[in-house]
């Protein structure tokens, strides 16, 4: 009994050396008010939030007095950290695989991680109608790409509609006449349909062919087993609805054709990616039940994007369509460092409260890609995925000093700013050592020219 | 009968201008930006210009009467560069008039073509934005062109019917870019785009013919002032050269596109030995130089505080830093939005440096006085001050928070309107069943 109380309190000391209590900070917990308090942080997960909470013996005690704390920024749609985006030599290109390019050295992770982002969805660029297969991830800057990885989460699949997708179709500059063999199908919207609607009848078929095999085999007959697809497998599981989709649109009548052609083939799990003109549509889309991930302020950078306007995000919200703001930021994170400050336009244009606006960027782009039950806000349970901002996050005034992931500080920006001569040096002696080496087997070079 | 109705349209028609030009603001909190915000202050406009300002003010006769109570009163903000009106869909060629072919054009005048119905400019308007510096040649993207002397930007207002009446400088500045050294490589590269790869030695050689080419073009200029001082024989106009003149005699500046510390070093070295008035535009890492410009007093026009850093292994927060470090060092900054799609967050690229170094008041003089001053119209424009026209704004709080509201503007003392099509789809599609 004696050594069972023992051991008890050993695992009771083991476990506060895993703890960390972030203290007093203003909290906005996003799905459950604000308030100054404490949250303690168990073995990487949020183990209590609380105007008081019990801070046990041999915590970490992080001290976030007057500074303002909030869940980590989830980004619904970028492209950072992908060594190639498009596959778009064909029309459906459910086969490839954008995770496969997840690069962990990629300087714009830490880029977003620096600006508040924990988890971010790198999407399959928008060249051809059905695109690859997307990669989820959190920040954790520093591991390599497995470790990146959002594993327990659902696996999505890119859809792509409108002038990206015509463009292949479509030739240009000068062409000899009758001269089309570089175009690729589709040119038209008309097409987009077609080649969507019959991507999805092939992938029926082949469920069917599936389920009949399986059938056969269940009976005790015999059967020749089915032909893997590696293009329809992903359509299947879309069809089954153990794949999430996000499709790039535009215009709302293509947004309005994309809806039919999952209602017909029973589709959910939808997320309308830019989605410009969604306020068009936006009672279609919250019939539906399907989410729009949308930019804050972009417009008239194509024609497709003329009728975009910055009350996009307020109007879908209010029409009761889930709503989340993303950058699909590609070579470098541009807007992701700054995403608080786009959910503070939709609170300009169309005064949504501050909750609705951080929601946008946390818990709502979350629900969508179905990772809420771990992240998205500060509750009990939840990854300990949290941003300390010296301000208000919604303020153009503030900035990002702490960021942590699972409870394990990832950014600190007092000790980037303390590394900087250091990382500054090192790259120095690294260019003078290739600049020797360069040198050296210059000679070398003439000689075997 | 009908000479006489038109006689007295003509006659109250600017008389009708005059009165809608002259109102009192009162009780509200005026921020000049030259000197300290003044609590339940007033601001009396006369005739479109700014009659007075103070905390009581002696008003003559019946005035109409703004309630600022809450309210702040601002200079109307100035963008100092964008192709608004020359550029509406930036990826339909059609749409698009900067960049013209060729590499030295300084006889183009951007205003020239600018559409005063573009959907910019009261969108652009809508956030604080009075007037805007107007750019022959883009920056990146299509219409951006080649060329090394662009042409001639006009500052104007964003109102008026004509690009006549939005003219506050028509020739305000030459833009050139400094040639930059371009070799391929990198994962990103041209290698990647299908370009020929260059070596650094052949990239060098190409910039260093243009900087020839264009020491060449000022030296042609030059024969050119000569000979039409000389009265010479057989003397031929050159539209060209007659545009270079200005630019010749120091009256004026060129505003020149040099981003790293060796093509800042360069285009200073030339504007030194060629006379030339300097404002330096797109600097990004000026490195040795910062305190160079600041010694030179040669200001700066910034652009892109929200960049992603310029190479890899930068500070992340780089961008963001750099208005401050150079506002520290003693450098005039004032911003550009060098594009129309997002010409309406010129503000926030000033407040995004403020928790990076850059200090607020600083801040908010570069997109109001310092930008008047750079563009030599601080005589009228940059602050509220008795005497300046009446380019004002009315807000419900700090313009560079992006949560404030812009409730009221005035150009040249007129109230304009700030719907814009993006608010009319607003309504619009909010009323929709």
């Amino acid at each position: 009994m004696r050594a069972l109380t023992l051991l008890f309190m050993l695992a009771g000391l083991a476990a506060a050396q895993n703890v960390t209590v972030i203290q007093n900070g203003i909290i906005h917990t996003v799905t459950q008010g604000t308030f100054t308090g404490s949250i303690v942080i168990r073995d990487g997960k949020i183990a209590e939030v609380g105007e008081k909470v019990m801070t046990p013996l041999g915590a970490k005690i992080v001290d976030a007095g007057g500074k303002h704390v909030m869940p980590g920024i989830i980004d619904c749609h970028t492209h950072i950290a992908l060594d190639s985006i498009n596959e778009g030599t064909i029309s459906v290109s459910s086969m490839v695989d954008a995770g496969e390019m997840l690069n962990p050295d990629s300087k714009s992770i830490y880029q977003a991680l620096a600006g508040g982002v924990t988890t971010a969805n790198s999407l399959h660029g928008s060249a051809n109608s059905i695109g690859g297969r997307n990669v989820l991830f959190k920040t954790r800057w520093g591991q390599n790409a497995d470790g990146l990885l959002f594993k327990q989460a659902k696996p999505s699949l890119k859809i792509a509609l409108g002038e990206n997708v015509k463009r292949a179709g479509n030739a240009q500059g000068f062409q000899m006449p009758g001269t089309q063999s570089n175009l690729r199908y589709p040119g038209t919207r008309m097409g987009v349909e077609d080649v969507i609607r019959d991507a999805f009848t092939r992938a029926r078929e082949y469920q069917k062919e599936l389920k009949e095999y399986e059938a056969k085999r269940a009976r005790g007959e015999t059967a020749l087993p089915v032909r893997r697809d590696l293009q329809l497998e992903p359509l299947v599981e879309v069809l089954e609805g153990k794949r999430l989709v996000h499709a790039h649109c535009y215009r709302a009548d293509e947004i309005l054709m994309l809806m039919r052609i999952f209602d017909d083939f029973g589709i959910k799990g939808v997320t309308y990616q830019h989605v410009l003109e969604g306020y068009k549509v936006a009672k279609e889309i919250a019939a539906r039940g399907d989410g729009a991930s949308t930019f804050s302020d972009w417009w008239n950078y194509k024609v497709e994007a003329a009728d975009a306007i910055p009350y996009n995000a307020a109007i879908m919200q209010k029409k009761g369509v889930l709503v989340s703001l993303n950058s699909d930021d590609a070579s470098g994170a541009e807007l992701m460092r700054r995403l608080n400050t786009e959910a503070a336009k939709v609170m300009k244009y169309g005064g949504v409260t501050e909750d609705e606006a951080l929601a946008m960027i946390t818990i709502n782009p979350a629900k969508q890609m179905q990772i809420d039950k771990w992240v998205g806000s500060i509750e009990v349970g939840k990854d300990a995925d949290i941003v300390i901002y010296d301000k208000n996050p919604l303020s153009m005034y503030s900035k990002v000093e702490k960021v942590f992931i699972e409870g394990k500080q990832y950014f600190d920006r007092d000790n980037d700013l303390t590394a900087r001569p250091k990382v500054e040096a090192q790259k120095k002696g690294l260019m003078q050592k290739e600049k020797e080496t360069e040198k050296r087997n210059m000679p070398q070079t003439r000689r075997t020219s | 009968m009908k000479r006489i109705v038109i006689s007295i349209a003509v006659l109250a028609a600017p008389l009708l201008a005059a009165e809608n030009a002259t109102f009192l603001i009162r009780n509200a909190t005026v921020h000049p930006v030259s000197a300290p915000k003044m609590e339940n202050a007033s601001v009396l406009v006369v005739g479109g210009k700014i009659a007075d300002v103070g905390a009581k003010l002696a008003v003559k006769g019946k005035v109409r009467v703004i309630e600022g109570k809450g309210l702040h009163v601002y200079p109307g903000m100035i963008d100092s560069g964008s192709p608004i009106g020359l550029s509406e869909i930036s990826s339909v060629r059609e749409t698009v008039d900067t960049g013209e072919l060729g590499d030295f054009n300084p006889q183009l005048r951007a205003i020239v073509a600018v559409n005063p119905e573009s959907e910019a400019i009261p969108v652009t308007r809508a956030n604080g934005i009075t007037a805007v510096m107007a750019t022959p040649g883009a920056i990146g993207g299509r219409g951006s062109g080649g060329g090394i002397i662009s042409g001639q930007m006009s500052l104007m207002n964003l109102n008026g019917w004509t690009w006549e009446e939005m003219e506050i400088r028509p020739g305000a500045a030459l833009q050139m870019t400094w040639p930059v050294i371009v070799s391929g490589g990198g994962r990103m590269g041209s290698a990647r785009m299908g370009a020929r790869q260059t070596t650094f030695a052949e990239a060098k050689r190409n910039q260093e013919q243009r900087v020839q080419k264009l020491r060449e073009f000022f030296e042609e200029a030059r024969r050119y002032q000569a000979a039409k001082a000389a009265g010479a024989a057989g003397f031929q106009p050159d539209l060209k050269f007659e545009a270079m003149l200005p630019v010749l005699a120091g009256k004026l500046p060129v505003m020149v596109f040099a981003a790293r510390e060796r093509e800042i070093r360069e285009a200073v070295a030339w504007a030194e030995k060629e006379r030339v008035k300097l404002v330096l535009a797109g600097v990004r890492r000026p490195g040795q130089m910062t305190a160079e410009i600041a010694k030179k007093k040669i200001p700066v026009i910034l652009g892109s505080t929200f960049a992603t850093p310029l190479e890899e292994d930068d500070p992340y927060d780089e961008p963001f830093a750099l208005p401050g470090l150079l506002v520290k060092a003693g450098v005039k900054v004032a911003f550009a939005s060098f594009g129309t799609q997002f010409a309406r967050n010129l503000p926030y690229e000033a407040s995004q440096a403020v928790p990076f170094g850059l200090p607020y008041d600083e801040a908010l003089k570069s997109v109001t006085l310092n930008a008047a001053e750079i563009w030599g119209v601080a005589d009228r424009y940059g602050s509220v001050e008795k005497g300046k026209v009446a380019d004002l704004i009315v807000t419900d709080g700090d313009p560079l928070e992006i949560q404030t509201q812009i409730k009221f503007m005035y150009i040249r003392g007129e109230q304009v309107d700030l719907e814009s099509k993006h608010t009319r789809l607003y309504k619009k599609y909010l009323a929709r069943p």
